[in-house]
């Protein structure tokens, strides 16, 4: 009865995450494709929860649903109005139609065959290799690692190189938000209501960062879901029309905005220079040394998720948006 | 004693719910509709969390069951507060 139910559960889980999938790509209003997207990205949290990777779960619901919803409802808001449908009927349109039809089916083609590719490697992969090697591997070396958490484990220490270029990534794309100038302007100040909310919301959001920074040694948490954490609270902040969202200023954003990845290449190259491998921490050490690149890394990925929703430089931190203003002043004078 | 109490809040829980679903589809306005909604979120989610926190039987996890009850309260009223304040600032026009 118990597995039945659950099958069935699982099975009404499948197909709404295909069915909301489905919609999102099929509406043509993109406000309410967004809308789909972030409940299609709660059900996949979900759906990580019955697989039981508790981890993914709260990455996917912290930055899959939650701020990747966020980011893309503020694009929307952004992006100038549609074209009027009388503005369609000429012939230039029509033949960027037909073009797109085309381009549409190489795509649709191109991508079945890569997803037959990706199939056929994943089965591959798992009749030729006994599938408890690389959990029995990880099991093994647990002790070793400095934290209980095998995911943790396996992200701070056994891979932490993936983890850092990870982070010089986010880095990246910071340098292309900032790269489109300044961030657009705030909201108008929020009502009593949404404003109270904001008022004991945020500090139990950053609470809860911590919480997820710890725990994160022995439980499901780390650095990303807290990091996501974090950036919600500076997102409901700049919601409620609220001037100061939590980042700091001028050079201090800067080092916030490196932070995740200097820590990690200054513990990595100290290690260097002490004769051990790069990233190979010692194991008495390794516990500490996780938690404090963990804590950075923290930082930098919820500066970096909010300068993402901010979609620019914040005012005070360009030095071009500060040279401009006092242009503006003296040719007020 | 507590499986049957626990089943009895979870099903009307679930009728709660499924009030609110069907009043959200069926009703002719959007301030009825919020207001079937909030139905759901509110006692539906409330009788649900009682149900699971009996059948729980463990104060820690009651406690944030209770918590998460509190939060998704406070989030929703202030949502919806929103929704309809916009909805009638277009209606008027201001």
């Amino acid at each position: 009865m118990n597995t039945m139910g659950l099958l069935v559960f699982d099975g009404l889980l499948l197909f709404s995450i295909v069915g909301l999938a489905w919609a999102s790509l099929a509406t043509t209003d993109v406000r309410r494709g967004v809308i789909l997207f972030m409940a299609f990205g709660l059900l996949l949290a979900v759906a990580w929860g019955r697989l039981l990777a508790p981890d993914v779960a709260l990455a996917e619901a912290a930055i899959g649903a939650g701020l990747s919803g966020a980011l893309l409802l503020a694009a929307v808001h952004r992006q100038p109005r549609p074209l009027s449908p009388g503005a369609t009927h000429d012939s230039l349109y029509r033949s960027a139609a037909a073009v797109s039809m085309v381009v549409r089916w190489v795509v649709t083609l191109l991508s079945a065959a890569l997803a037959g590719t990706l199939a056929w490697g994943l089965l591959h992969a798992f009749s030729s290799t006994p599938q408890d090697m690389l959990p029995r591997a990880i099991a093994e070396n647990l002790a070793a690692s400095g934290v209980s958490n095998p995911v943790t484990a396996v992200l701070l220490n056994f891979r932490a190189y993936d983890t850092l270029l990870e982070l010089a990534v986010l880095l990246t794309s910071v340098l292309g938000i900032f790269s489109l100038g300044p961030a657009t302007p705030g909201y108008q100040p929020a009502g009593p209501i949404f404003d109270g909310l904001v008022r004991w919301l945020v500090p139990v959001l950053i609470l809860m960062a911590g919480y997820l920074l710890w725990v994160g040694a022995h439980a499901p948490g780390g650095a990303f879901q807290a990091g996501a954490t974090l950036a919600a609270a500076g997102v409901v902040l700049r919601l409620a029309g609220r001037a100061r969202i939590g980042l700091p200023e001028g050079f201090a954003l800067r080092i916030v905005m490196t932070a995740g990845v200097s820590v990690f290449l200054l513990v990595g190259l100290t290690l260097l220079l002490l004769g051990r491998p790069f990233l190979g921490y010692p194991p008495a050490w390794a516990g500490a040394l996780i938690l404090l690149i963990e804590t950075a890394a923290m930082l930098s990925i919820a500066a970096t998720l909010l300068l993402a929703f901010l979609g620019g430089q914040p005012e005070s931190t360009g030095v071009k948006a500060a040279a401009n203003r006092q242009r503006e002043e003296i040719s007020r004078c | 004693m507590i499986n049957i109490l626990s089943s009895i809040l979870i099903l009307a829980g679930v009728f709660f719910y499924l009030a609110g679903s069907i009043g959200l589809l069926r009703l002719p306005d959007l301030y009825s509709r919020l207001h079937a909604l909030t139905k759901a979120d509110n006692l539906g989610l409330g009788l649900l969390m009682a149900g699971l926190a009996l059948h729980s039987q463990d104060l820690f996890t009651m406690l944030k069951l209770l918590l998460i009850w509190l939060a998704v309260l406070a989030a929703s009223a202030t949502s919806a507060h929103l929704i309809a304040r916009q909805a009638r600032r277009q209606e008027t026009g201001s």
